[in-house]
């Protein structure tokens, strides 16, 4: 164990990650296509600055707690700083951007963090300012009522709205696992059908991206994910359980700003997002780097906030910016609850990353080549895999 | 008369996927006949077996997004007492407290953002005085005794603009299609402008309740801090800052429930007193309670508890019996499953059985109600149908003569003029659960002193060790209390380290299973059945009744079976075209 955490180490300590700097010109470039973008949606029924103004004045909100908002998102987003007056001015129009979302094989949880969308106060008036057309869980009709007011967002914005799915899709047996409307139209029929006319698909949670609980071994309901089922339109997944709704959020500024999906990894998760590991921004780095670890719950080591990688941390193979954005208004986030990482946002979690508290993350018949697509991260993963092969043996996967 | 036959599919405002179809009487707009049903499911046991009971927690909470925190805890404690391990104090009051937050959390996004649609009409409002709005809610929060969250005419003014706006713009979004005007709803224009205003201020409130719980959790929905023997987050507990935080916090929410959620139900008490006279929705009038909210250490089955637990008959308040884990059986005579009889969740089998749909006319789809029609199980006691959640929690515990829980229910009807019997009703379901909101928010504050209290006095033990090699060979367990929506259990055997069976029977399986091998109904189905429908297109009524439980489909179908089993056994209705 000792022989191989110093292997780990060594790899562990490499930074991986996304250029953040792509250079003046393009920067410029960009932000020029924004304004004549943002132009274009205010001709079409501006929200005005006024109304905005309004808006925030009524939830209690000013200027300057708008404008932290403004570029901490900005930050977020990777953006530099003098993209800030474009992001507050895309604020403007999202109620231009309208949004289909809907849930299949879900356990709502997507839909209860976008509802406590956290992040500085201004993310709390996106239930009135993005065009929300339809969300099962918060929307007034039911049945046909519910039926006909997708027939209308679907004819009102044809080929315009951004289709959220919540869920897994089962596609075992015909479908039969769930089922939807007066109709009976089976999930798979029903995202074809919704995906047809929409401008983009945003797959919400490790459930809709790869699959997430109910894909699990033995998958009992041949769940897939959305783009296993969806292959003619943009996709961009934005997986974790649940995906943080700051980077929901993230997704849809940035389309109302460029009119274009952010950029993705090969795995179609947003670079802004999805483009450095857990363990590169952890606040327990220093401790790893030190090799001072939690060997128990609850020990000294606990106490003084050391590294849970011995307790089963996949910060140091996880992709996602949990610890730069955190959780509910900044609060916490699982690393700083003093558990380990357990891989959320990755394909094949969670029969990849079980035993979750447990330093072997694993399974070693599980197939990586499709997971670390980024150069450095197929190297580390590599590595990583000889040097707990052994272990991850002993404790018998069960996964097939 | 002829009769008509109507399917609501999706049943929107709920977590998951329910269908209802009902059969209406033409002369009298009486449902006559109603079937539930779940159409969607995952398998979330099957996926547990073989695993590491130690990493259950964390993947059946994912069983339900909404009440997570319950899973977790339930799924925990099962592990826990299959290897008899017993968590130390600080770990006991953390769950408290976190679970407490969920419940107040649950509760709240429940009535305003799920269910007040169904009593406060939208549209209304516009035509309100927002003067009358503030008299309104100084009125209702006096007879509750307490301060208004708002009486300020400007802040009813300001939502009626906002609201006016939005109509104006001809797309209402969420709000759009809704039965707005239908002469089912009772509340008045300035009544129904107070109530959309607590709709968006819940919305923030919500927030601070998501907060609270991350605060412990790590994050919020599937928070990830609780292991098999205790908790992680033992340095969000040392550190004064952050259980401040939690407190106020806490103080907060409870000055919105007091000054808003509370009044508003009683303003729904006086103006839906005909509809609780007449006992609308009240279904089966028999109540379980597993017991929550463990008061002291040691053993959780021996714990003084919250809300303490037993089973309440035909409405009868002078007899409780005990709660006895044993009596939980699951019937599939109507589900999508095959057992040749109800069978205890310890020893429980799920084998998938799909018949699919009767029939496709006009391009409606009809469950084939005669036989199986939904993915839910039926669960008995003690071979009887109850209803569960937090009105069940408030009856047992008024039958018990708990001196809290009888407290804040003898307060309540007092104050409205109303009686007990009034609660066996839709609205009594709503009220009960915001009687209970109440009473957690007056009581987690104490739970954060006890905390405080005993970090102070040095005690940091936050995690009980156990030789897991040792106590893992050959356990069983089961993890029984309740959820927002009431009862819920987890129940496991281990083998050799590994979980060789899982089940899970929860609250809405309880409420939503459909008919039983005798033919009888679920609570969801008893409730419905009977209610009068003002507009027979737009069932308001049924709408009203379902929600007031508090679906949660995700939830209740976790259930299946299909490992070892050849999937070419299954029977797919041809007719229905899947
Ligand atoms: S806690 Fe996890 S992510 Fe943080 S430094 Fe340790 S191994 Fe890396
Ligand atoms: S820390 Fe890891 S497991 Fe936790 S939410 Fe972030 S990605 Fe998911």
């Amino acid at each position: 164990m000792e022989k191989d955490l110093a292997i780990q180490k060594s790899i562990f300590s490499k930074i991986s990650g996304i250029d953040t700097n792509k250079g003046d010109d393009f920067y410029e470039d960009l932000y020029k296509r924004c304004e004549e973008r943002i132009d274009a949606l205010q001709a079409v029924n501006p929200f005005t600055e006024d109304e905005l103004e309004e808006v925030l004045v009524e939830e209690g909100y000013n200027r300057r707690d708008f404008m932290k908002w403004v570029s901490a998102t900005t930050a977020m987003l990777m953006l530099p700083g003098f993209f800030e007056p474009l992001v507050a001015k895309t604020v403007q129009v999202l109620n231009r951007v309208p949004v289909i979302w809907i849930n299949l094989q879900d356990c709502a949880g997507n839909s209860e963090a976008f509802l406590r969308t956290d992040g500085p106060t201004v993310d709390e008036l996106i239930l009135e300012i993005i065009s929300l057309e339809f969300h099962e869980l918060l929307m007034a009709p039911s049945g046909e009522h519910a039926e006909q007011q997708l027939e209308n967002a679907m004819t009102t914005f044809k080929n315009e709205y951004l289709l959220f799915v919540e869920g897994a899709i089962p596609t075992a047996e015909n479908g039969i696992y769930g089922t939807i409307g007066t109709s009976g139209e089976t999930y798979v029929d029903h995202l074809v059908r919704l995906s047809a006319d929409a401008k983009a698909i945003v797959a919400v949670g490790t459930c809709a991206t790869f699959g997430g609980i109910p894909a699990a071994a033995p998958n009992p309901t041949g769940a897939r994910g959305v783009m296993d089922i969806v292959s003619n339109k943009p996709i961009v997944n934005i997986p974790a359980c649940p995906a943080n709704p700051a980077n929901m959020l993230g997704v849809i500024l940035l389309y109302a700003m460029t009119g274009e999906l952010p950029e993705l990894d090969s795995l179609l998760r947003p670079k802004f997002a999805f483009g450095y590991r857990i363990h590169d921004a952890c606040e327990r780095r220093v401790h790893f780097d030190a090799g001072e670890y939690v060997e128990e719950w609850g020990d000294a080591s606990a106490q003084a906030g050391h590294c849970l990688y011995k307790m089963g941390c996949k910060g140091p193979v996880t992709f996602n910016n949990c610890p730069t954005v955190k959780y509910n208004r900044g609060t916490s986030w699982p690393v700083a609850a003093g558990h380990g990482c357990i891989g959320c946002s990755e394909p094949g979690f969670f029969d990849k990353f079980d035993r979750f508290e447990a330093p072997t993350p694993f399974n070693p018949n599980y197939n990586p080549a499709s997971d670390f697509q980024i150069a450095a991260g197929i190297g580390l993963f590599a590595a990583y895999k000889t040097a707990t092969q052994e272990e991850s043996a002993q404790e018998g996967y069960h996964g097939e | 008369m002829a009769n008509k036959h109507i399917v609501i599919d999706p049943i929107t405002r709920i977590e998951g996927h329910m269908r209802i179809e009902a059969v209406i009487d033409d002369a009298t707009n009486t449902v006559v006949d109603v079937f539930c049903s779940s159409t969607m499911f995952r398998g979330i046991e099957t996926i547990l077996k073989g695993r590491d009971p130690r990493d259950c927690g964390l993947m059946a909470m994912r069983i339900c997004g909404v009440c997570t925190v319950t899973h977790f805890q339930r799924s925990i404690e099962a592990v826990e007492n299959a290897f008899n391990v017993q968590v130390p104090a600080n770990a006991r009051l953390m769950r408290n407290l976190i679970q407490g937050a969920l419940f107040m959390h649950d509760h709240l996004v429940h009535y305003y953002h799920l269910h007040s649609l169904d009593w406060v009409d939208v549209i209304s409002a516009l035509d309100a005085d927002p003067h009358a709005a503030a008299t309104e809610a100084a009125k209702w929060a006096n007879v509750a005794g307490e301060t208004p969250w708002t009486a300020d005419a400007a802040i009813f003014s300001a939502m009626k603009e906002r609201l006016a706006k939005f109509v104006a713009k001809g797309r209402l979004g969420i709000f759009g299609n809704g039965y707005w005007g239908n002469s089912s709803y009772k509340l008045t224009p300035a009544q129904n402008l107070v109530a959309i205003t607590h709709y968006f201020q819940a919305l923030e409130v919500q927030r601070d309740l998501g907060q609270m719980m991350t605060i412990i959790g790590g994050k919020d929905p599937h928070p990830q801090s609780l292991v098999v023997g205790g908790i992680t987050s033992i340095n969000d507990i040392r550190d004064p800052e952050r259980m401040k935080l939690f407190r106020d916090l806490a103080l907060r929410v409870r000055q919105f429930i007091k000054g808003a959620y509370i009044p508003d139900m009683y303003m729904l008490a006086q103006m839906y007193k005909d509809e609780m006279s007449a006992g609308s929705g009240a279904g089966l009038k028999s109540f379980l309670v597993y017991g929550g909210f463990p008061l002291n250490d040691g053993p959780i089955e021996q714990a003084a508890k919250l809300f303490p637990g037993g089973i309440v008959h035909n409405g009868d308040l002078t007899k409780v019996t005990d709660f006895d884990p044993a009596l939980v059986t699951e019937d599939v005579t109507h589900a999508w499953y095959a057992a040749p009889s109800p069978e205890h969740p310890s020893v429980g089998t799920t084998t998938p059985d799909y018949t699919g749909f009767k029939n496709i006319t006009n391009g409606v789809a009809y469950l084939d109600t005669d036989n199986k029609y939904s993915w839910i199980k039926s669960p008995l006691y003690d071979d009887q149908r109850v209803e569960v959640g937090p009105l069940a929690r408030m009856i047992v515990g008024y039958a018990r003569g708990d001196v809290r829980i009888k407290g804040y229910v003898d307060n309540f009807i007092t104050r409205a003029n109303i009686t007990v019997d009034h609660l066996y009703s839709s609205a009594g379901r709503t009220i009960g659960r915001a009687l209970e909101s109440e009473l957690m928010s007056d009581i987690i504050t104490d739970w954060v002193d006890e905390l405080n209290t005993n970090i102070a006095s040095g005690d940091l033990t936050s995690w009980t060790k156990f030789d897991f090699n040792a106590v893992s060979q050959n356990a069983q367990g089961y993890g029984v209390e309740e959820a927002p929506r009431g009862a819920l259990g987890h129940w496991i055997r281990i083998e050799n380290g590994k979980v060789a069976n899982y089940q899970a029977v929860v609250p809405s399986t309880w409420n939503a299973g459909p008919r039983d091998h005798l033919g009888r109904l679920g609570a969801y189905e008893e409730s419905i059945k009977g209610l009068k429908v003002a507009n027979i297109n737009e069932p308001l009524e049924i709408l009203r009744t379902v929600h007031s439980f508090d679906p949660c489909i995700a939830c209740a179908v976790h259930v299946v079976d299909t490992r070892g089993k050849e999937l070419g056994s299954f029977k797919v209705d041809p007719i229905c075209g899947l």
